[in-house]
């Protein structure tokens, strides 16, 4: 299939760059939709009689996958460019749902596990990092404003999903009248057939319409040599394989990992949180479950406005800085938050807002400061696996809050003073990930790759 | 829009107005909509 291969997809002369960021946030508004499956989470443990831990796996398998095909993936994506990468996105995303379709028809959990969870997870793995080193080349005068712009529609793609899903569950579902209605399998099989055509048009939309600059292109106005005097920032560039040998590739790695352990904390629990720092004496909350849903949807607006926001910032500032103050002032709000956030519902939602779009933050600036350190010449594989600790953070995030949260009582009755070690447990955390970012600095030249005048004699080890 | 260019020569932008709101719509007005309809639960907070 030539016609997916890199050397097709080099721009014209003159081709207009801003036509990029759509093609991206096309493939990312529609894997968002994997923070969207609390819509039919209700329906498909009813459908298939199980557990919430059951139907949750589901996700948990999309999101191990991602980070795994993130990881695995990474170099031949960077090798075939990015249409062929959103293209086969594509095509394991759409057959997630198919296959999970089919499970669902079928009754049989197992094919919804190897459907949304495995297939679906490869295309989330390969469609987040396909458009990200194709961004960084066109925009190298504002690498985070263009990768912030892509990530936003990962947060995006669950707000748009959320309705959408809701919509379309009441339509296939003739008995959606009744006051305690939970929506049909077969609805949510339907749901899936038709998010699986729509996803299949909206990224192959994306796949034919990215191209790569050509050699040696760049914007008009633009001086390379203006961006090496950053202190961090290289022209030089170094492989995925000798990136994981530095040790700048890990402090971001801690950094990021800390960064979203101590977002997911607070996401995963959103909800009953504020309910339960609102909770009087007599064991009623001050916070409906209305509100509480509201909360919900405030915390993805931050979360999407953050990453767009604060990525496109740390042009301006430099991307350790922009860490230093998601980890740093990310600590003190925490801190905040765990010991006065019960005294007033504006301070506990306006501090959960602000965590939140630093979580979102630090997903979006993280390539960047990759390019930064590391060069272009492979960031979408370096990248790739940097995402594993994103992984790390989705097991280890729910795991602390709900460790402590169960040591605390049962739920509806517990109260603020019950989440002060779990949220205190972050700050700790954010303290390690601050301390991290503080420790990054330019990678030794040893890594770099060889260019004509500097050849390599042998391959540098791991960095001790 | 910017002029780009290669390291050899300047070359204007690609008049592509249409083909740029064409596919920033595409992209945009679902973001929108999913904004708005957040932005409508986000009301109960408020309210």
């Amino acid at each position: 299939m030539g016609w997916l291969d890199r050397e097709r997809t080099i721009a014209p002369p003159g081709f207009n760059r801003w036509l990029v960021p759509p093609a991206a946030l096309a493939v990312h508004l529609c894997i968002g939709q994997a923070y969207a499956t609390s819509v039919y989470k209700t329906a498909l443990v009813k459908h298939f009689d199980a557990s919430l831990t059951e139907i949750g796996i589901i996700f948990s398998i999309a999101i191990v996958m991602l980070g795994l095909s993130a990881a695995v993936m990474g170099t031949w994506v960077d090798a075939n460019g990015p249409r062929k990468a959103m293209f086969t996105s594509a095509m394991f995303w759409v057959s997630g749902f198919l296959i999970g379709s089919l499970g669902i028809f079928t009754n049989q959990l197992w094919l919804v596990y190897l459907g949304y969870g495995f297939v679906g997870g490869i295309g989330l793995g390969i469609g987040y990092i396909s458009p990200v080193s194709t961004l960084i080349k066109w925009f190298p005068d504002r690498p985070g404003l263009a990768t912030g712009m892509a990530i936003m529609g990962f947060g995006g793609g669950a707000l748009i999903a959320s309705p959408v899903s809701s919509a379309l569950l009441r339509m296939y579902d003739p008995g959606s009248n009744g006051a305690d209605w939970v929506a049909s399998g077969d609805a949510v099989g339907k749901l899936f057939l038709t998010l699986g055509v729509v996803y299949l048009v909206y990224m192959l939309f994306g796949a034919f319409t990215i191209k790569v600059p050509a050699e040696g292109w760049r914007p008009a106005g633009f001086d390379p040599a203006k961006v090496k005097k950053a202190a961090l920032v290289t022209m030089e560039n170094v492989s995925a394989r000798n990136a994981v040998k530095t040790k700048q590739f890990w402090l971001v790695w801690i950094a990021l990992f800390c960064n979203v352990t101590a977002g997911i904390g607070i996401l995963e629990q959103a909800a009953p949180m504020i309910q339960d720092f609102f909770r009087q004496s007599d064991g009623v909350s001050l916070v409906s479950a209305a509100v509480a849903s509201g909360f919900v949807g405030l915390l993805s607006i931050g979360n999407m406005a953050g990453r767009f926001g604060w990525s496109a910032t740390s042009d301006i500032t430099g991307r350790k800085r922009i860490y230093m103050v998601y980890l740093g002032v990310g600590a003190v709000l925490y801190t905040v938050l765990a010991l006065a956030g019960s005294s007033s519902t504006f301070l506990y939602v306006v501090l959960a807002f602000v965590i939140i779009s630093f979580y979102g933050g630090g997903f979006a600036t993280v390539p960047a400061y990759l390019r930064d350190l590391f060069g272009t010449f492979q960031v979408g594989a370096i990248h790739g696996r940097l995402l594993t600790a994103w992984s790390a953070a989705g097991v280890a995030g729910p795991l602390i809050v709900n460790a402590f949260l169960d040591a605390q009582g049962k739920p509806g009755q517990l109260t603020a003073a019950s989440y002060q070690p779990a949220l205190l447990t972050m700050v700790g955390l954010l303290v390690i990930g601050f301390l991290a970012n503080l420790m990054v600095k330019p990678v030794d030249e040893r890594f770099h790759e060889p260019r004509p005048g500097r050849a390599r004699s042998h391959e540098p080890a791991m960095e001790a | 829009m910017s002029t780009a260019h290669t390291s050899e020569a300047d070359t204007p932008v690609q008049a592509s107005t249409g083909k740029l709101a064409v596919g920033w719509a595409l992209v945009g007005v679902p973001l929108a909509y999913g904004i708005y309809q957040t932005l409508t639960r986000v009301a109960a907070l408020f309210g």
